[in-house]
């Protein structure tokens, strides 16, 4: 490469107006690109709009206008019989679960991201415990459900929450621990060293410096299990029976199974699920999405 | 590391005896260990030996010896489920990854609008399988769907009701929630490509065809690899929008082994060949993860994602 650098600029110093378009042509074929981005625009964008608008429409609206066609009196009915059948204690107990969840499931596995990076090469067992998540990565947990379906029921823990939270953390931690070690990798050693000229302990290091430096990654990682949690279907469906114990996106599913012609009302239940989650990611996208291209995208 | 030459004696807890040197942030992995073994590595072993014993999944567990496995394999539905499960993963992978690709060389651009349609992109991200699924379910109905009130007669076609539309809609649907994901993905991949090499093309006369199939593409080797992965493990666990979707029907054209593990196991109650089932599921993920990784190139690829 640095050959031809040195040789051709002289050559195309005559055809400079190549050069003007820069970034944005650089990167080659542009308008195929462009053409692939707004179309899927579209196709992302179509049936979510017509969710939300036909979410507001009464029953007898839906199957009288044009599905696309904002309606003309919207209504809160569907809202408002969604609410009724008990989503507040369904909402309820995916806030318990997704929170019960991914606090823990986000603190131990920080901690052992921090203990493995930390021991780098020279512990033997932190290394096959690393290997250990490692191979987590690349099997299909759900292919484990009927053991842990067996271990809470002897555990006595089928039909509760609690059965749903800690299959949770388990999935959760082979993911979090590779995300978070790359970035206490990235933490320079010579903190941690100053640290220990301090006097500080591992434990005040881990807190005191890596967990600050780290919280970008945190975060991250905090809101992609949130994301994996709230959204869980098989868990729930397996793990528990009755209604008092139900998560969303089983009430969703329970829900359409009652209510399946009254389309509004189903896709009501689908904006109530999905609108926590919007105003988080409204809140925290910019994390998010720098986030998980920084994670994946090495 | 050097650091951890453990003067530091003032450490809390120095229980766990292995790690020799490394004593002190030992005990830190082991909530992380615990947990994971008993929920994790527990039920993979677990699968195992519950694919050699009879279960309904209520009374006891009975030592079975190869029953399971015999009902398993000589059950023609065994078949039917890898073909439906490779088949969907391909063609999702195929259908997938060339615009994954497109978009995220879009995305990359630094115009402001394309930030903005990075933050569009995402949000079927945000929505359940079950919630997607329920919403297509109801968007593709041939008599009161979309395409039923728009009178398109092309869209007013039985989706869901036969095998080959079946298929596909599940295939678009895949792509509808994850193709944002994986463009992103791309888009990361794309930045980090030197400009001075696209200049340096570009000075060589190289035009826009050339420069993205002879620097873009082979720069994304990895991203590829990363992408694909995650695309095709992931698909093995296709569950919950299949499960909302079609069930596996129409008859069985959908019903990938995960699916078959659970109709197996939890409607049939036959726990012994749905684990039988499931530990086929297993080796066909760590199979895969393995291929795609020689693939690669190598063990340099630890940090690349092995699917999630």
């Amino acid at each position: 490469m640095a050959t031809t650098l040195s040789t051709r600029p002289k050559q195309s110093a005559g055809e400079s107006p190549r050069l003007r378009p820069r970034r944005r042509s650089l990167l080659g074929l542009n308008w195929l690109g462009g053409a692939a981005g707004w179309l899927w625009l579209v196709i992302v964008m179509v049936p979510i709009y017509w969710i939300v608008i036909t979410s507001f429409k009464t029953q007898s609206n839906y199957f009288s206008t044009n599905p696309l066609a904002p309606p003309s009196s919207p209504t809160l009915a569907s809202y408002r019989l969604v609410i009724e059948s008990d989503f507040i204690r369904y909402f309820a107990n995916s806030v318990i679960v997704t929170l019960g969840a991914v606090i823990p499931a986000v603190l131990v596995s920080f901690m052992a991201a921090y203990a493995i990076v930390r021991a780098g090469r020279s512990s033997r067992f932190l290394r096959s415990v690393n290997a250990l998540f490692l191979m987590g990565l690349a099997i299909p947990l759900q292919a484990t459900i009927i053991p842990v379906y067996l271990i809470i029921i002897r555990l006595q823990l089928y039909d509760t929450l609690l059965a749903i939270i800690l299959p949770s953390i388990a999935f959760a931690v082979p993911l979090s621990v590779l995300v978070l070690s790359n970035f206490i990798r990235d933490v320079p050693k010579e903190l941690f060293e100053s640290m220990r000229m301090d006097g500080a302990t591992e434990w005040g290091t881990l807190w005191h410096l890596a967990f600050p430096l780290t919280r970008p990654a945190l975060v991250t990682v905090t809101i992609y299990n949130g994301l994996l949690i709230w959204n869980g279907f098989l868990l729930p469906l397996i793990l528990t029976q009755s209604p008092d114990q139900r998560t969303l996106p089983l009430a969703l599913w329970t829900f359409q199974g009652q209510y399946g012609i009254n389309v509004p009302a189903v896709l009501a239940s689908v904006v109530l699920t999905t609108l926590p989650i919007l105003i988080l990611y409204v809140v925290g996208r910019r994390q998010l999405l720098s986030g998980l291209t920084a994670g994946f995208g090495k | 590391m050097t650091a951890l030459a453990p003067p530091t004696a003032r450490v809390e807890k120095n229980t766990t005896s292995t790690g020799g040197r490394s004593g002190p942030v030992v005990w830190m992995a082991l909530p992380a260990l615990a947990i994971f073994t008993a929920f994790g590595v527990i039920p993979l072993l677990g699968v195992v030996f519950l694919s050699f014993t009879t279960w309904d999944g209520i009374g006891e567990v009975v030592p079975s010896g190869l029953t399971s496995w015999r009902a398993v394999l000589s059950d023609p539905g065994l078949p039917h489920a890898l073909y439906a499960t490779f088949l969907i993963m391909f063609l999702s992978w195929a259908f997938q990854t060339p615009l994954s690709i497109l978009i995220g060389v879009f995305l990359a651009g630094h115009e402001r609008y394309r930030a903005v349609l990075a933050v569009l992109y995402f949000v079927p991200l945000l929505l359940s399988s079950a919630a997607i699924a329920i919403a297509y379910k109801a968007l593709l109905d041939p008599n009161f769907g979309l395409g039923a009130g728009l009178g398109i007669d092309f869209l007013v076609q039985d989706w869901l009701g036969e095998e080959k539309l079946a298929i596909g809609t599940v295939i678009f649907v895949v792509s509808w929630q994850f193709i944002p994901f994986h463009s992103l993905i791309y888009q990361g991949g794309v930045r980090q490509i030197p400009t001075s090499m696209y200049e340096a093309a570009q000075i060589d006369g190289a035009g826009r065809m050339r420069r993205f199939f002879s620097i873009t593409l082979p720069q994304l080797k990895y991203t590829i690899i990363t992408s694909s992965t995650l695309m095709v493990v992931g698909s093995l666990t296709f569950f919950d929008l299949i499960f909302v979707l079609t069930a596996g029907g129409p008859g069985d054209a959908t019903r990938v082994l995960a699916l078959d593990m659970y109709k197996e196991g939890f409607q049939a109650s036959l726990m012994g060949p749905a684990s039988a089932i499931a530990v086929i599921l297993v080796l066909v993920g760590l199979a895969l993860a393995l291929i795609l990784r020689r693939i690669g190139g190598g063990s340099s690829g630890d940090s690349q994602l092995e699917g999630a």
